[in-house]
């Protein structure tokens, strides 16, 4: 059977805009959550977000290219970069035909969407812009990426709300196991937070209002928890078949085993116990792992009361006595929810705790929980040997998505 | 006008191409200038925003010099006939392939 290897990592996101101060960030229980810059949010109730800082476009890309780049497709793209800078790799020519790119994203060009809208129904502007469709589609990202990566083999892009980068990076983990493709960059990109976003998730009422101290605005499992916060960025992993890695040399972070994915078919925002736990499941039992070999769960937990006491209560579920003596950490508490990204650049920090031993924390826990009642890393970064870790990624509509990386 | 409408219609091309002044030429066509057909069609955008008018898509397709924009938008500038152009472009290019 063949085994799939992550050699390559890039994060382009609010905590970080590469691995490195990614790491440094959140192994300090830095959160990136700010006031909002993109745009004036007086007169919102949520003014906060998990931003990438000082972020212009022109120091990463030439002013034509920008034109047809949406700020998502940018993400993916200055992560990609990373991703295969820090990989070594050289694809030969040849080799392309099996080279492809799997990208997650949940909104899309959401943010040139809506500029063009405004344009047409506040402006009236009688002709919108022909880029408009090459930016907003949701395959962009994928697509800049292969153009500008030479990627010519199975390619396309997924679209599942929180767990878009959860379902890439799993397809592509596939393609390469069952030996349709032998090197794949996947992940997810997201660039949701627009005046009209904003407003769109402040009436499902599930953000959290800390605008006065936005940095302690997201405290996933602790009793005083709000909700999360809108995050953007990208992360993007290369992923690439156990022996083509070996014979370049590559530097292996870890091994990607296990990949589940389950719809819960029961409330298009209410999250289930058993939707997520028959995904983490699935993904033991591709990987052939017990559950009492998992060291660490990087948890989906986004800070809704919903979300983390379903996850803790199917956590219990699929470890029994053993999620006592996990490691259960919601790194969203300092990135924010990246949407579409947020389950890439959660493997990246789950990738991290594997190769350093380090696993990074859930920052601004402050009161215990009765329903949250396990482990889950507060407030610092903890040493521990971790050889097999998971990551839970678990989407509006249902749609779970788990993986499992294990160390080589 | 003409001449004005051409001076205007370079320093178009050349602001929605990001290049140095003067690359653009009168004589320019589209391809020597890397113009492929996206960046036409974003063209035509600017020149309809900026002179306030509709190009014709059959008119469009028959611009690929910087002379044929000109003279395509003298001519829908002045309200001339433009039927012999709606002839000609029949089997022009397209932007993309949807």
């Amino acid at each position: 059977m063949r085994r799939v290897v992550i050699t390559g990592m890039g994060v382009f996101a609010s905590a970080g805009k590469d691995v490195e101060s990614f790491f440094s960030n959140l192994v300090n229980a830095r959160s990136a959550i700010c006031r909002i810059t993109q745009f004036d949010p007086s007169s919102l109730c949520v003014q906060i977000g998990a931003e990438v800082p000082d972020y212009k476009p022109a120091d990463y890309f030439p002013l034509k290219r920008l034109d047809l780049l949406d700020r998502f497709a940018q993400f993916g793209l200055l992560a990609a970069r990373e991703a295969v800078q820090s990989s070594g790799i050289e694809v030969r020519d040849e080799e392309r035909p099996r080279f492809g790119v799997v990208m997650g994203s949940g909104m899309g060009g959401v943010g040139t969407f809506d500029g063009e809208c405004f344009n047409l129904y506040a402006k009236k502007a009688t002709r919108l812009h022909p880029f408009t469709i090459p930016k907003i589609m949701h395959n962009a990202a994928t697509s800049q990426m292969c153009m500008e990566h030479g990627a010519r083999g199975p390619s396309f892009s997924t679209s599942t709300a929180c767990s878009s980068a959860g379902h890439a990076i799993g397809e592509a983990f596939h393609l390469i196991k069952f030996g349709i493709a032998d090197v794949m960059l996947t992940g997810g990109s997201d660039a949701p937070i627009t005046y009209g976003m904003v407003r769109c998730w402040e009436s499902v009422r599930v953000l959290a209002t800390g605008n006065s101290d936005p940095s302690r605005a997201c405290r996933p499992f602790s009793a005083d928890r709000e909700g999360f916060v809108l995050g953007e960025g990208a992360g993007v992993l290369l992923l690439e078949e156990l022996e083509h890695a070996k014979e370049r040399g590559a530097r292996i972070h870890a091994e990607i085993a296990g990949y589940g994915m389950t719809s819960d078919a029961g409330h298009i925002t209410q999250p289930s116990v058993d939707g997520p736990a028959r995904a983490m499941r699935m993904a033991l039992e591709e990987a052939a792992v017990n559950p009492e070999e998992v060291d660490y769960i990087n948890a989906h937990g986004t800070g809704t009361r919903l979300n983390d006491v379903t996850e803790t209560q199917a956590i219990k579920e699929v470890f029994g006595g053993h999620a006592r003596s996990l490691a259960i950490s919601s790194t969203k508490s300092m990135h924010g929810h990246a949407m579409g990204a947020t389950g890439a650049v959660e493997l990246v920090a789950t990738a991290l705790a594997i190769e350093r031993g380090v696993v990074l924390p859930t920052a601004n826990y402050a009161a215990p929980d009765p329903e949250c009642d396990l482990d889950y890393v507060p407030n610092a970064a903890r040493e521990k040997p971790v050889r097999v870790a998971i990551s839970n990624s678990f989407a509006f509509g249902g749609l779970n998505a788990v993986l499992l990386l294990r160390r080589v | 006008m003409e001449n004005n409408v051409a001076e205007k219609v370079i320093d178009i091309i050349a602001r929605e191409q990001h290049f140095q002044p003067g690359v653009v030429k009168l004589d320019s066509t589209f391809a020597e200038l890397g113009i492929d057909s996206l960046d036409a069609v974003n063209i035509l955008f600017a020149l309809e925003s900026e002179f306030k008018i509709d190009i014709p898509d059959a008119v469009a397709q028959n611009m690929r010099s910087v002379r044929q924009a000109v003279d395509s938008l003298t001519r829908v500038l002045e309200g001339k006939d433009v039927s012999d152009l709606v002839a000609m472009a029949k089997g022009g290019t397209q932007a993309a392939g949807g």
